[in-house]
């Protein structure tokens, strides 16, 4: 059982591998516009078969068959979504790489953007509760402009305390 | 006989990693240093021991002893020598070897080289290395042992899958998995520093060497795995976001996080808390992804292994050092004293931003590898996710990422002057808009994308060099001083600038090369010609040769446009051990950019034969893995500073840097 299983996924995987399949002359539609848009469709459809691969990418036969009819919808005057619909009622949603935006999807397309919200609200709230930076009077700033200058006239030779000169001011 | 010397090795070694955590669990309990000693030491056994089991499967694999059933399943006598070598760890139980000699030796180079670390942080580290090494040494030598034997021995081996027959292959596993198991390094020093409830300057200087080694390490094998599948698959492309490529992707953003949150926990004592976190999480984000690529929940043409028992024991693992660590980082994290304070516009606020995109970032590869299964496990209903749901939702968040990198290195720790960051910066604006405008309009389909990416690329570049010509005083101060003054930046400092100039070069390539490369197929006989931009190749002829372990057919295409005339030869492949065909693309390099061509199939029509040419105009290809070579390289420069070496207990005499690191 082991050994079969193993053999359908080497097997699937040589059937899949390979050099860019969609662009075969012979599958070709003559209008170059409606080419196109096939290419561009056949990039968010998956081949079936295959490990997470574009039937744009895939050389396998069932890819080559899902390839000939888009390109048949196509010519026939459907458009993007028609062929899209008329994909995902005969494979469900699996046949889609980009999956839809749906109630069942929220988490996967909202999840990243309500990470950067949610982190972005922690970092902030976590950072008050640590009670912030009181910034400096301008006391204290002209007081540390006149040290910062006083370590500046050190000679160069002293290298130790102008490493931690620098270090201090750079701090 | 060398198979079950390789076979005792192999549990030897668990044995030895038992030891290291008995003896360094004690020796922390007790204080005591033999045990102490004992423990490093049973740790340097362990490595050696795993050690003698790798030689013991790669001499199985030279003499060609098929009575071993991983080498009759990937060798053959006409395999050359380097192949034979190389399919010790081509192969899912050789691979796990090799996991566990990189994961020992990382054990034992905790225990050699700590010699500045805490005693009882470093007896914790110790054992948590021999933990994950009991762990995934005992899932070796019991569930995936490569030495067993055949009753019945074959005459002749199965063979290496002949993709996988290639250079950048044979190095691309040892990189990649040095740089997994590397952050095995920081997860244990961060189980130490939550078990002693005290996170400080010491440790971060020595969490950022390690996570630096791990992730350079990291960068280069994925660089290698993708040029792999860019020049050897023959599909013109290089990433494909399948599932296991981002099982690798995780930990690199993980780790690309923990680094820069690293510096702020040493430089300023602040993130303690979130800089074990990612500690934890770089190598738990490691073990998913050997955990995905094993386990068969995935079947995708990296994986090896495709059963159900060991996918079920490597989830196992995956809970208990997981789940293990996390469950003590809840405990004793709120313990962890909290550090220097810093206003929202300061270095930190920027590495904090950093953060956040980086690992929101890793959150939207875990979700769109993850999500899928999760929801076909909950509602049976299955979904697939793709290139581009990755475009859609990664693309924005990194954008964001990068804008934000040129700022960071100019604001000062604590209190930063945004404004005057941005003054620095205005030239470097400037030139990035021009380039990206430029791009736009030079590129012969006017795409958003290519102008986007150049403008984003040249940003970075120009940013990192900003920084440097601020830090310099160039305009302050004359050239001769400014010269001075670059001499004596500390590496760490030009390690960074290499590693956003890196950064920059591959997203220019990576955006050039994805809007405008040109593909072109056609069915051609000798004689016949195509075009594709601005070249005309025309096929000469087709002849058959034989190569060591392959029959081939190799076509000689002669190429006229610019650089040129030259002649290519592409060639395809037969295997007969394995019956898999394979291309061998030929590539002519024009500056970054290439001109690609594959050999197709022939076909008959009408009488005469034709063979199926397809060509691809890749343009600044190369950038996208000269990119992360720098980046590596920056990690390896930024690894040579001295300071990084010196622990933070001891200072020098004379502290050897003239300017500070950030």
């Amino acid at each position: 059982m082991r050994g079969l299983k193993g053999l359908a996924v080497a097997l699937a995987a040589v059937l899949c591998l390979g050099a860019a399949a969609a662009s075969d002359p012979a599958e070709r539609l003559p209008d170059p516009a409606q080419e196109v848009r096939a290419r561009s469709l056949f990039r968010d459809i998956r081949c079936l078969v295959c490990q997470n691969e574009s039937i744009d990418d895939s050389e396998a036969e069932l890819a080559a068959d899902l390839r000939r009819i888009v390109r048949d919808q196509i010519a026939a005057g459907r458009s993007d979504a028609q062929v899209r619909t008329f994909l995902t009622d005969r494979y469900g949603e699996f046949v889609l790489l980009k999956p839809k935006f749906s109630p069942g999807n929220a988490v996967l397309w909202l999840g990243p953007f309500a990470a950067i919200l949610l982190g972005g609200a922690a970092a902030l709230i976590l950072r008050r509760k640590d009670g912030g930076v009181t910034p400096l009077s301008p006391e204290e700033e002209s007081r540390l402009a006149a040290l910062a200058e006083e370590l500046d006239t050190i000679p160069p030779h002293d290298g130790h305390i102008k490493t931690l000169a620098r270090e201090t001011k750079g701090s | 006989m060398i198979a079950e010397l390789g076979a005792f090795a192999l549990v030897l070694a668990f044995a030895l990693s038992a030891l290291q955590v008995g003896c360094s669990v004690l020796a922390r309990l007790r204080h005591d240093a033999a045990l102490r000693g004992a423990g490093e030491g049973a740790a340097a056994a362990s490595f050696m021991a795993v050690g003698i089991a790798f030689a013991a499967l790669v001499t199985a694999f030279v003499t060609s002893d098929f009575s071993v059933s991983n080498v009759a399943a990937n060798s053959h006598t006409d395999q050359p020598l380097f192949y034979k070598v190389t399919g010790a760890w081509g192969s899912h139980e050789g691979s796990m070897l090799l996991w566990d000699l990189a994961l020992t030796g990382f054990g034992m180079a905790i225990a050699l080289m700590g010699r500045n670390l805490p005693t009882g942080l470093k007896a914790v580290a110790v054992a948590t290395q021999g933990g994950l090494g009991l762990l995934f040494i005992g899932y070796t030598a019991f569930a995936s042992n490569p030495f067993l034997r055949i009753a019945a021995a074959p005459i002749e081996g199965r063979s290496l899958n002949p993709v996988l027959q290639d250079p950048f292959f044979a190095i691309h596993p040892p990189f990649l998995y040095s740089g997994y198991v590397g952050f095995s390094v920081v997860f244990s020093l961060a189980v130490g520093a939550l078990v002693e409830g005290r996170v400080d300057a010491a440790w971060a200087r020595w969490v950022r060497p390690w996570s630096l080694a791990a992730w350079s390490l990291l960068t280069v094998g994925i660089t290698l795995g993708s040029f792999w599948a860019y020049y050897e698959l023959g599909w013109g492309g290089w990433w494909a976001w399948d599932p296991v490529e981002n099982a690798s992707f995780m930990p690199w953003l993980a780790g690309a996080a923990l680094l820069h949150s690293a510096i702020v926990t040493e430089k300023r004592g602040a993130l303690a808390g979130w800089t074990v976190f990612l500690s934890l999480a770089a190598f738990v984000c490691s073990m998913l992804g050997a955990f995905l690529v094993r386990s068969g929940v995935l079947t995708s043409v990296h994986a090896f292994a495709v059963d159900p028992t060991r996918g079920v024991l490597l989830l196992i693992i995956l809970g208990i050092a997981g789940g293990g660590a996390f469950g003590l980082f809840a405990w004793r994290a709120p313990k962890l004293a909290p550090g220097g304070l810093f206003a929202p516009v300061s270095r930190e606020g920027a590495l904090v931003l950093n953060n956040l995109f980086l690992a929101a970032a890793t959150l939207t590869v875990m979700l769109g590898t993850l999500y899928p299964l999760i929801r076909q496990a909950l509602t049976g209903e299955a979904i697939s996710v793709g290139g581009p749901y990755f475009g859609l939702t990664f693309g924005p968040l990194m954008v964001a990422c990068l804008l934000i990198v040129p700022a960071g290195p100019l604001l000062a720790w604590k209190r930063g002057d945004l404004l005057g960051a941005l003054q620095r910066l205005w030239v470097a604006a400037v030139i990035a808009l021009a380039a990206g405008f430029a791009a736009w309009f030079v590129f012969a389909p006017k795409t958003a994308i290519a102008g986007l990416g150049v403008g984003l690329g040249t940003w970075l570049i120009a940013g990192a060099i900003s920084e440097i010509v601020v830090r310099s005083r160039l305009t302050a101060s004359g050239g001769r001083q400014a010269l001075r003054r670059l001499a004596g930046l500390p590496r760490g400092a030009w390690g960074m600038t290499l590693a956003h100039i890196g950064l920059g070069v591959f997203v220019a390539g990576a955006c050039v090369e994805s809007a405008g490369k040109a593909e072109m197929a056609q069915a051609l006989s000798p004689g016949q010609s195509l075009k594709v931009a601005a070249f005309t190749l025309t096929l000469k002829d087709v002849g058959s040769f034989e190569g060591p372990n392959y029959t081939a057919e190799r076509a000689t295409v002669l190429v006229k446009g610019p650089g040129n005339p030259a002649e290519m030869t592409p060639e395809r492949r037969f295997y007969p051990a394995t019956r898999q065909a394979t291309s061998q693309v030929a590539i002519q390099r024009h500056g970054a950019s290439d001109l690609y061509v594959v050999l197709g199939e022939s076909r008959t029509a009408s009488g005469a034969t034709a063979w199926l040419l397809r060509v691809y105009w890749n343009p600044w290809a190369r950038l996208i893995f000269l990119g992360p070579l720098l980046m590596a390289l920056g990690g390896a420069i930024s690894l040579s500073d001295r300071r990084l070496r010196i622990a933070a207990a001891k200072r020098p005499a004379r502290a050897p840097a003239l300017e500070p690191a950030e």
